[in-house]
């Protein structure tokens, strides 16, 4: 019994008869194996729709809905988009929501860390969109992206900034920006108020063009909701007001047809 | 045999309580030719004395521009200074490409300070030996700073640095409360003759040993 513990098998270890010797390891460490292989955001999973933002003489207004969707389903319907950067910044994103959670959670760490130097520097809106793209872009480069469009908006030294970024780094700055539906739907009739409006475009009447756009979308978006959180920055700093509903009225529905 | 049990690593503290070799690094800052840096409330200026080695070289360069908003003047050893001025310039670039944002004086500054500190702590290494005057201006305004070997950092109205610089502070002292109000000019004219007191008797100031650098308001 003891003998048969010890006996080895005869060519354990060598080459298989005709074949050369495989050095151990051989394929372990220099290339890569499929349970190496890692996942990348493909897709985005919980999202949020369009962003808008509008600037108006003295300031800039920006507004999302509250609805977190998976897929076509109205999942979260109570989520916040907008998050205030700082004294002069807000910012807002459409797209995945845990990527914007997480956007959220690097900017509030830098406005920390800023704090702490108490050398009474903070981020200008210009600075932020300009940390956003280079934040976007290098994770596009690493085929990882952070799926989402992301708005910034600010007063800072007596000039409003309202300016856009997206998932691969796409950047600009422009007086009205809308993503998602909101480029297609929302953008003209910002556009229009802008045109009509010539340099003063009040803070009234831009509210009022953002919260009809915020109906357009609602009844043409299936992915929008009518409960949606509006900010304002002006020379007096940043105010998020708490989320508010417009009154559905599918009476506009009578003239669709085709979807019964 | 050794005149001091002390001073051969930066690691080891004197019974007096003081680290010889940071104190060398100081000392080595007081060999170079004296720079000065003074500002208003509107600009910051930064004058230079430079030295030839010998007739066949040219003078030594002084002044360096970090970024587009500021400078910095020498003195010590100038091979450090240089790879200080290449950690300062690569700082601006970095902030600058990730934030569109000129870099705040003040946190170059503090970056420097950062560096400069690990050297006088480490076994084996020895401490930067240079001065700095660092002037700047940002959202701010205008900003003269001085660094030391020591990793000390100083926000300065006005400062003197270098060989014979005690002269400069003094004519300094005595005029602080004329620079708020001063146009550039008058700045650079001050620095120079704050300059003109470090000078040996038999020598003068001149195109070819002075450097003069004026950063302000809307001006790189």
């Amino acid at each position: 019994v003891i003998m048969a513990d010890l006996m080895q098998p005869f060519w354990q270890g060598g080459p298989s008869p005709g074949l050369f010797y495989e050095y151990p390891g051989k394929w372990s460490s220099d290339v890569a194996s499929p349970s190496d292989a890692r996942n990348r955001t493909s897709q985005p999973t919980v999202t949020g729709t369009s962003v808008l933002g509008l600037k108006f003489t003295g300031g800039v207004i920006i507004a999302a809905d509250t609805l977190g969707s998976y897929g076509s389903m109205a999942r979260f319907r109570n989520v916040s988009r907008v998050m205030k950067v700082n004294d002069s910044t807000i910012l807002s994103a459409a797209g995945d929501y845990a990527d914007f959670q997480f956007i959220k959670a690097e900017i509030e760490q830098m406005v920390i860390d800023e704090e702490v130097l108490n050398d009474g520097f903070f981020m200008s809106p210009g600075a932020v969109h300009s940390w956003m793209t280079r934040m976007l872009y290098h994770r596009r480069s690493k085929f990882d992206p952070l799926w989402n469009s992301v708005t910034v908006a600010g007063f800072y030294n007596g000039e409003s900034f309202l300016g856009s970024v997206d998932k691969i780094g796409i950047a600009f700055k422009s007086a009205s920006v809308a993503s998602g539906f909101g480029a297609y739907l929302a953008q003209p009739l910002m556009r229009k108020a802008i045109e009509d409006n010539g340099d003063n475009l009040s803070y009234e009447k831009a509210r009022h063009v953002i919260e009809e756009c915020l109906k357009v979308l609602y009844y043409r978006d299936a992915r929008s909701y009518n409960r949606y959180e509006i900010a304002v920055v002006t020379k007096d700093g940043v105010k998020i007001e708490k989320p508010s509903s417009s009154k559905p009225d599918w009476n506009v529905a009578n003239v669709v047809r085709g979807f019964e | 045999q050794f005149r001091n049990q002390y001073d051969n690593d930066v690691t080891v503290w004197s019974p007096q309580g003081r680290i010889h070799q940071i104190e060398y690094a100081m000392e080595a800052v007081k060999q170079g030719s004296a720079t000065i840096g003074l500002k208003s409330k509107t600009h910051a200026v930064l004058v230079a004395l430079k030295r030839a080695q010998s007739d066949l070289i040219a003078h030594q360069k002084k002044i360096e521009k970090i970024s587009p908003h500021i400078g910095i003047s020498i003195s010590g050893l100038t091979s450090d200074a240089r790879s200080l001025g290449n950690y300062m310039r690569s700082e601006c670039m970095h902030h600058e490409f990730l934030f569109n944002t000129r870099l705040p004086v003040s946190r170059l500054v503090a970056a420097v300070g950062d560096k400069t500190q690990t050297p006088t702590q480490r076994y084996g290494r020895r401490p930067f030996g240079v001065g700095i005057l660092v002037a700047g201006f940002d959202e701010k305004g205008p900003h003269i700073y001085q660094t030391c070997p020591s990793a000390n950092y100083y926000n300065c109205k006005a400062m003197a640095i270098g060989s014979r610089s005690q002269s400069a502070r003094t004519y300094l002292e005595r005029h602080l409360n004329e620079f708020a109000d001063c146009t550039p000019e008058e700045l650079v004219r001050h620095g120079l003759t704050a300059l003109r007191e470090t000078l040996p008797s038999e020598q003068e100031l001149s195109v070819k040993n002075c450097s003069v650098a004026v950063v302000g308001e809307g001006q790189d």
